[in-house]
């Protein structure tokens, strides 16, 4: 990423989460091990006129809700949503397994929309709604999470909650969904152990409405 | 009791069915605990720094910016002055840290300076590598049916025998092929959570080898074995590369230690790519000869490939693959590359061999104009191992399930439909497996609870499930009723998950152990009921006299007799011992059928058929799982995943999950699994499966593209590039 490209992202995007784009720039560069990049940054933002508050880079108190309840945490602005369940809420079944988030195994809910939690960082979470696969568990568990069992639908199992959640978010948004579908549908999650067939059945199960929990 | 057995087949209840696997519900919902995911009080995150070179020599290293990092607790180098880096993403320091911005800004504070030294990392060229001085000398076994007279040269005796061979044969196909380096890609990382509880350590190691790598940390850190508990409930993936403690398994227990906290440090994927294992690359130049029928008479090859920096590739003792003729040559020259060093791979060897050999085979049918099916069983009388009749009734299954005869026709001479034509291949494989070492304790306690440990570990295979089958269905109790604990070294030792020898080592292990105690606990039901132990029965949840279902106890009246004190019985199976339970190798027949654009290169598969036998099938539901997965990994490398590195640098390009294509949900086409158990099967006991499922799919979906287009694709994978060239150059 060049300084221009930083430049029109710095200028792009300037409120999310309540927080200015500038303070996000400012404390993120070392999540993506990217220090030059954060100190260009930094020198743009200083140029660029702003009337938000800024925060970073140390700790700040995040507070949002997850999986139901208010939690407040403390944060610095680089830190990762999924490095703040993990650590700090022990909600660890969204897995880090890619920092681009091109394996999916980190998809938790974020206001009810399906997002990686490795590229999602904690401080936009501010005041927004996160659900994790963990709310899927239980003694009753969601549909998806049991026909994922009953079809084996998981081999190590590293990646299988994020694919859960991924499955539970298409199917929401697809109820009837077709195998074709079901096949196109759900390109964003990578298992190594070779799962997608029995992914395919269980999802499909679901749709028929088996394994209902 | 000595003599063991499985029950007959028929009258089981769970063994040889399909099971649920007992954590699966854990699994799904988040709530299983891998080693990253253990996160004690206070644990620090720590992060390796990997070299950007591929060839150099550390001149200095300064840390001290590092060191004052808000948030950096420790920076430890792992390399000295004057160390070589063979490498890139070989590991020079460690930085642990509050948080993980902390640890990579810390990483990226390290100020190294580097002396550049020479880099060589091709491996395709044999050439390239004679004029860079990167090869070993070339090893060479020539096995002839007719041999030199006494005061002939042996080599010149061998070379012009080969020549008359090939001369006499009715067809000579010369071909190049060659298969990749790809790596393990295991989704969890290599890496540990170490924590200290004065002077003994607690390793929550990613292993698959909970029982043999407390040795590794203790030696380096100055204590012994018993000071050290490795644990592991569930591992994110091995597939052969996560055997050992590994230098940065033992930096993190260093690096707990020195801060006294407990720390976690997981590979970054990079750094995990670059250095945490891969397969070996395997290339070679063949010359085969064959009669009319595609009977092969002579086989002649030269090989090369790389293994890493100390050389290596794919070991000529499985060159050609599973067919062995009476007649070959066989040379391979091992090539040192600056590239990460290789680690056991899934069947280490064979799926390269497949590859680089299945596919001059089909070469042959391809130049004879007949069906490939026919030239693979021809050849089957010269198999290396004793299962040809295996083999030809495998063939025939999958044949069958695969339509071959009815979608067969001549290579390229399909009918195209607009730019795509389709083809068939297959491939067929062998492997060992059997049981490996394993102790396990089964106690039943006086209320009736049952639980069996030892030192193993489910790498997803579903190894605690079958432990459970196979002690519930023993003691005649539903599967939830056992409780099985495996994934820690303060359990009974159990060998490393390694070789398709796990369920065979832990159903030895536990059926022992489980008979065993059973014999104890019916001696009690025998005296209390008034009937002869002998006659016994333990099923649907009660102990009752055969024959006499009025003279019985229930599981938990039966263990009420054993008073205060539980049962504790100890199964043990050492590898190799004459066992009536187990047994070893395996066949396997696996079929492609492929798409292929011409115009774009792209191949698709449409169905992938696998015939496997494993013995007695412990888990039907698992089992076939294994299968699935296997395949699917077939279609990985054989489509879609490579390590590309640069020529002039030595990067590893692509060491990144967004750039390591691997095939996602929508690429894998119809796989039909079809796991092959006739009565014999059942009867030779248990041998494994992880491996030999792996190891066709490169052969039989480069030769489903040979026959859908009529040219081979040399090299493996078959990316739409090397598609593309191999029909420009036909």
């Amino acid at each position: 990423m060049n300084r221009d490209q930083l430049a029109r992202i710095a200028v792009g995007d300037d409120e999310r989460g309540g927080v200015s784009r500038r303070a996000f720039i400012k404390g993120s560069g070392a999540a993506a091990a990217a220090t030059a990049i954060a100190q260009g940054a930094i020198v743009m933002a200083d140029e660029a006129p702003t009337s938000t508050a800024v925060v970073g880079p140390e700790a700040t108190a995040i507070t949002m809700t997850v999986n139901g309840r208010q939690r407040t945490v403390s944060a610095e602005p680089r830190a990762t949503l999924l490095e703040v369940l993990r650590t700090q809420l022990d909600l660890t079944g969204a897995k880090p397994v890619s920092s681009d988030g091109s394996s999916g195994a980190s998809t938790v809910w974020l206001d009810e929309k399906p997002v990686s939690a490795s590229t999602t960082l904690a401080i936009e979470c501010e005041g927004k709604s996160v659900r994790t696969v963990e709310t899927l568990g239980g003694v009753k568990p969601d549909p998806v999470v049991s026909a994922f069992a009953a079809h084996d639908a998981m081999q190590c199992g590293f990646c299988t909650p994020g694919f859960v959640v991924a499955v539970r978010a298409f199917l929401d948004k697809n109820p009837t969904a077709s195998e074709d579908e079901i096949r196109a549908g759900l390109n964003g999650n990578l298992c190594r152990c070779g799962t997608y067939a029995n992914v395919i059945a269980a999802a499909l199960d679901v749709v028929k409405g088996g394994s209902n929990g | 009791m000595a003599e063991y057995s499985w029950p007959r087949r028929g009258t089981t209840s769970l063994i040889d069915t399909e099971q649920t696997r007992i954590d699966g519900v854990a699994k799904a919902s988040g709530a299983a605990k891998y080693s990253c995911d253990i996160n004690p009080k206070g644990t620090l995150v720590a992060r390796a720094m990997g070299c950007p070179h591929a060839h150099c020599k550390i001149k200095s290293i300064d840390i001290s910016l590092a060191k004052d990092v808000p948030g950096v607790v420790l920076v430890s180098p792992a390399k000295a002055i004057g160390d070589e880096i063979q490498w890139q993403g070989d590991i020079i320091a460690y930085v642990a840290a509050e948080t993980e911005g902390a640890a990579a800004e810390g990483v990226a504070a390290i100020t190294v300076e580097y002396e550049m030294l020479d880099v060589f990392v091709d491996d395709q060229h044999l050439a390239a590598a004679e004029a860079a001085d990167r090869t070993g000398k070339p090893l060479s076994n020539v096995q002839l049916v007719n041999e030199p007279g006494d005061d002939e040269d042996e080599e010149a005796f061998e070379e012009a025998e080969i020549q008359r061979l090939l001369e006499a044969s009715d067809v000579v196909v010369e071909g190049n092929y060659g298969i990749n380096v790809i790596t393990h890609m295991c989704m969890e990382p290599h890496g540990s959570t170490c924590e200290w509880n004065g002077d003994q350590l607690t390793a929550h190691l990613s292993t698959q080898n909970v029982s043999g790598t407390a040795g590794q940390f203790a030696d380096p850190l100055g204590i012994t074995a018993s000071d050290v508990t490795v644990h592991c409930d569930f591992i994110g993936g091995g597939f052969g590369s996560k055997f050992a403690a590994d230098s940065w398994g033992v930096a993190c227990a260093e690096l707990a230690r020195q801060t006294g906290r407990p720390v976690r440090l997981m590979l970054d994927r990079d750094i995990e790519l670059k250095t945490a294992g891969n397969r070996p690359s395997g290339f070679i130049k063949v010359k085969i000869g064959a009669d009319k029928n595609g009977v092969v008479q002579v086989w002649d090859s030269q090989q090369w490939g790389t293994s890493g920096a100390s050389g290596g590739g794919v070991s000529q003792g499985v060159v050609p693959y599973v067919f062995d003729p009476e007649n070959r040559r066989r040379t391979a020259t091992s090539i040192a590359t600056n590239a990460g060093p290789q680690r056991a791979w899934r069947a280490p060897n064979h799926p390269q061999a497949a590859a680089i050999t299945h596919t001059a085979y089909d070469d042959v049918a391809a130049a004879l104009g007949i069906d490939s099916y026919d030239v693979f069983l021809r050849n089957l009388d010269s198999v290396s191992n004793d299962k040809a009749d295996v083999y030809r009734a495998q063939m025939e299954r999958a044949a069958e399930l695969m339509q071959w005869k009815s979608k067969w026709h001549a290579h390229g001479k399909g009918e195209k439909k607009g730019s795509v034509v389709t083809g068939l291949g297959m491939g067929i494989h062998t492997w060992g497996g059997g049981g490996h070492n394993s102790t396990c304790r089964i106690t039943i306690h006086p209320d009736g609870g049952v639980e069996t440990a030892l030192g193993s570990q489910d790498l997803g295979t579903g190894t605690r499930t079958v432990i459970g089958i196979v002690v519930a269905e023993t003691f005649g109790l539903p599967l939830d009723a056992v409780n099985v604990k495996i994934g820690s070294s303060s359990y009974p030792a159990s060998g490393p998950s390694g070789g398709s020898t796990t369920v065979a080592g832990v159903s030895e292990s536990n059926r022992r152990a489980a008979q065993d105690a059973l014999a104890q606990l019916n001696e009690l039901v025998a005296a209390k009921l008034g009937v002869g132990a002998a006659d016994l029965v333990a099923k649907e949840g009660r102990i009752q006299a055969s024959g006499d279902a009025s003279k019985s106890l229930s599981w938990k009246e039966a263990c009420a007799l054993l008073g205060m004190t539980p049962l504790e019985v100890n199964g043990e199976f050492r590898r190799g011992e004459p066992s009536s339970l187990s047994s070893s190798q395996v066949a396997g027949v696996q079929m492609a059928e492929v798409a292929v654009d011409l115009d774009t290169g792209i191949v698709k598969p449409l169905k992938f058929v696998a015939v496997q036998d494993m013995g007695l099938i412990i888990n039907r539901k698992t089992a076939a799982s294994q299968i699935y997965g296997a395949v699917i990994m077939g279609i990985a490398y054989s489509i879609f995943e490579e390590r590309i590195m640069d020529l002039q640098t030595g990067a590893f390009l692509n060491a990144e999950l967004a750039d390591y294509r691997l095939p996602r949900l929508g690429d894998i086409g119809e796989i039909v699994v079809d796991l092959w158990e006739p009565d014999s099967e059942y009867e030779r006991g248990v041998v494994g499966l992880g491996e030999p499922p792996v190891i066709s799919p490169g052969a039989a979906i480069s030769n489903a593209v040979a026959n859908a287009t009529g040219v081979r694709v040399p090299v493996l994978p078959l990316t739409p590039q090397r598609v593309l060239d191999a029909l420009g150059s036909a």
